[in-house]
């Protein structure tokens, strides 16, 4: 990687404009509204957005009005990184023939759906070829925007209107894909997790994955207060709080070495910090029904998987 | 949108959204109001980086922070990640 290491302080990024503007129509207390913000201050020069069918995607975009102050593009929900592909191709194009001088980053922007789900075939062919483009998974866990349905981000416990919690089920069965190392196993150069909760360590990554010459996914973890039931005022604190419970540990991967991120170093050097996952699914009220004591052993199996995935981890990060 | 504004129907194919958002006001959405405690706030920034809406700036003139309630959706974030705990959430009175 040629990344020459990019100081920023917080004021730098402050007094940065945004371009991503305010008088979008998300929700209030939207995690993924942060996210955008705070994605689109890393950018170094001339950027192109384009993005998925997703919840961004719509507040965005309600004609007469556009919250992108650069060129943003939307086709279908499926073909994220398709565009970002051919964005990059026209691009280099151009510059073949002498018609564009300077380099303009590609960013491709897609929720859990459009990734984990509908996107992947696409994502799966844009990295395969090897175009140079950032992916951005903003990772809220269910199609939020259409009615809270469950996704292949959907973690397991967690009741959506199509994985009702009751008499039958508690929550969804199935357990979360593991979007990163379907990632990873593709040879990518750049791969990393993050929260906004953390947002220097989220805009540093941004930056390094646009440095890359090649195609690089940033896993964004964005809680949505509507579709997990959530107060609006806790969004940033439940990411904060994954990271601790180490559901979603921040981790960054380059040429496929692994290597915790600060936040999930502290927790590996000091394991007397790692919190119970109980107080993460204290609140959210998508995990209430786990708390009754018919689904109790539920939460006991959930947090065996989530240790057993920071052993993993742990182990991963150690061995290479 | 007002009736001037071209349809759907009339822009072009591919065409550009003629209007910056920035004149969608999403303040009266709200129905608390972060209320910021000058003598407590150690100007970390954190509330600014994590405001959804972006309704949070810092001017570097006065080091100080300035609230924009024209599109503060009242969410509550910044008073409860504040670390110095300086922003207290009140009824919004104002009309609108």
């Amino acid at each position: 990687m040629t990344t020459q290491e990019w100081k920023f302080t917080s004021k730098d990024i402050a007094v940065k404009p945004d371009l991503f503007l305010s008088g979008h129509r998300a929700c209030a207390g939207c995690g993924p509204a942060t996210v955008m913000r705070l994605i689109m201050k890393a950018t170094r020069g001339p950027t192109i957005v384009t993005q998925a069918t997703g919840c961004m995607e719509v507040v965005s975009s309600i004609y007469p009005y556009t919250s992108w102050n650069v060129p943003w593009l939307h086709t279908a929900f499926e073909n994220a990184a398709a565009n970002a592909a051919g964005i990059e191709a026209a691009i280099k194009a151009m510059q073949r023939k002498g018609k564009l001088k300077e380099h303009i980053d590609v960013i491709a922007i897609a929720g859990d759906g459009g990734t984990f789900d509908i996107g992947l075939q696409s994502l799966s062919g844009a990295v395969e070829r090897g175009h140079d483009f950032l992916f951005v998974l903003y990772d809220n866990e269910g199609y939020m925007n259409t009615g809270i349905q469950r996704s292949g981000g959907t973690p397991s416990g967690a009741a959506t209107t199509t994985t009702p919690a009751g008499s039958v089920i508690p929550g969804k069965l199935e357990r979360k894909k593991p979007i990163t190392e379907i990632m990873l196993a593709h040879g990518m150069e750049y791969v990393a997790t993050a929260t906004p909760y953390y947002w220097k360590d989220m805009i540093t990554k941004v930056r390094k994955g646009l440095e890359v010459d090649g195609p690089a996914f940033l896993h964004v973890f964005a809680p949505c207060p509507r579709g997990w039931r959530s107060d609006q005022a806790k969004t940033m604190e439940y990411t904060k709080l994954a990271v601790e419970t180490c559901i979603f540990p921040v981790w960054e991967a380059v040429n496929g070495k692994k290597q915790l991120s600060t936040p999930s170093k502290v927790i590996a050097l000091a394991p007397q910090k790692k919190k119970p996952i109980k107080d993460y699914f204290k609140g959210q009220g998508r995990f209430r029904h786990l708390f009754t004591p018919k689904n109790i052993h539920v939460i006991d199996e959930l947090q065996r998987l989530t240790d057993e995935n920071w052993k993993k981890l742990l182990q991963n990060c150690e061995s290479k | 949108m007002s009736s001037k504004d071209k349809t759907w129907k009339e822009i072009s194919i591919a065409g550009v959204c003629p209007k910056s958002s920035e004149s969608f006001k999403t303040g009266d959405w709200k129905t608390y109001m972060p209320i910021l405690d000058t003598e407590k706030c150690i100007v970390c920034l954190t509330c600014v980086m994590l405001c959804p809406d972006g309704a949070i700036n810092w001017i570097p003139d006065t080091n100080k922070i300035s609230f924009d309630y024209t599109f503060c959706k009242g969410c509550g974030i910044c008073a409860n990640e504040c670390p110095a705990k300086a922003l207290t959430m009140k009824i919004d009175n104002t009309e609108g």
